[in-house]
């Protein structure tokens, strides 16, 4: 529709299948991480390479044909493992373990907001609520209805556990040492912190007992619903 | 409880995951003639669910667009699905919106200019004939192009 109105488009592609079969004029396929479409963060030499190649494809000889064309440089998904952060000691015993962590890392989380600018947080819930949030997490992981659990902010389960988990993901990027891969946060959030436990536990329980499937399904990306073991520190 | 299994490869399994779902397929095809790149105006229309505000919501099956100003500071990600790794556009926003990047290839004359607006939709749409896009908000945003005078749009998802 771009197209019939005179505009040329460059499209960059993430899933392969997906690519071949869309029939865009241009597109370029890149195996990079899912959500990284240029590649590499804080790599402007790296980014712009991809964005040469791609409307390198506005040269190609003028046809009716869509143009497929790989990007020849492949990012492995090397970065899986649990990013290398601490989490805060036990501070108040009388707290589940999980409201007791989210607030021990809230001053890592505003470290990264304050340096980056930006947040994925905000869907349901403030910052704030996340200790609140996780309670209701682990009440729910005990057998409590979802929508009996006292959730905070407007109560949607699946914003509010996304939320969550963009607290822990920046709260990781200000912990960690070193720079912080595609899905290394992820990992740690889900497979070393209290909460990723509480949120697997709710996950489990909501399954088990019949809640509505989208509410479970969607709790987790859909290669957590598998449990991966707490990796030994 | 939930089974337990060997580390997955997280972007294979969700690649593996979407490989085949429908893509919509339009009855005819339209080809732009481009100009010469240096002197096109660029712009970005993404799929990443971008707001330029800190509400965060995106629902799904929205087929809404957001209007980001070339110059906005304010570019946040927003899109519903769990299932891709934000912490490179939290890091980097160009390794998702590369709008640095354009007006540093503009600086060198590689392109004409950039926009002055840029488009964000969300991917991961349940209504795989994309009946609203296709008949509404997709002719409104490229009406919109138009108006500024864009010359090739680059199409990024997350």
């Amino acid at each position: 529709m771009l197209e019939a109105a005179g505009i040329a488009t460059v499209s960059l592609g993430s899933v392969l299948g997906q690519a071949q079969r869309s029939g865009a004029p241009r597109m370029l396929y890149c195996e990079f991480p899912l959500g990284r479409p240029l590649g590499k963060p804080n790599d402007p030499l790296y980014q712009t390479a991809v964005l040469d190649a791609a409307f390198a494809m506005l040269a190609v000889a003028e046809s009716d044909t869509p143009h497929l064309a790989t990007f020849p440089d492949v990012i492995t998904a090397e970065f899986d493992e649990p990013a290398a952060c601490p989490v805060p000691p036990r501070f108040d015993p009388t707290l589940p373990p999980a409201v007791d962590e989210a607030r021990g890392l809230r001053p890592a989380y505003n470290r990264s907001v304050e340096r980056y600018g930006t947040t994925a947080l905000g869907k349901s819930i403030t910052a704030d609520q996340v200790p609140a949030a996780l309670e209701a997490i682990v009440r729910i992981g005990d057998g409590v209805a979802f929508n009996e659990a006292n959730l905070p902010g407007d109560g949607n389960l699946i914003s509010i556990a996304a939320d969550i988990r963009a607290y822990y993901e920046e709260s990781a990027l200000a912990l960690a040492d070193t720079a912080v891969g595609a899905r290394s946060a992820e990992a740690w959030f889900y497979e070393v912190t209290e909460a990723g436990e509480a949120l697997h536990r709710a996950y489990a329980t909501m399954r088990a007992n019949g809640a509505p499937q989208p509410l479970w399904y969607y709790l987790m990306p859909n290669i957590r619903h598998r449990r991966i073991a707490k990796p030994a520190l | 409880m939930s089974e337990t299994s060997e580390r997955p490869t997280g972007d294979a399994f969700v690649r593996a995951a979407v490989n085949d779902f429908p893509v919509y397929e339009f009855e005819s095809r339209s080809f732009a003639v481009p100009k010469p790149l240096s002197e096109s105006r660029v712009a970005i229309v993404t799929t990443a669910g971008l707001r330029t505000s800190t509400d965060l919501f995106w629902a799904s099956g929205d087929q809404s667009f957001t209007v980001i100003p070339d110059d906005s500071r304010e570019v946040h990600l927003a899109h519903m699905s769990p299932n891709f790794d934000r912490t490179g556009f939290v890091q980097d926003r160009n390794v998702v919106f590369p709008v640095d990047r354009l007006h540093e290839m503009a600086a060198l004359g590689v392109i004409g200019s950039v926009a002055p607006r840029h488009i964000s939709f969300m991917g991961a749409q349940p209504d795989h004939t994309l009946a609203t896009m296709r008949l509404d908000t997709g002719p409104a945003a490229a009406q919109m192009l138009r108006d500024d005078g864009v010359d090739v749009v680059l199409l990024t998802p997350v």
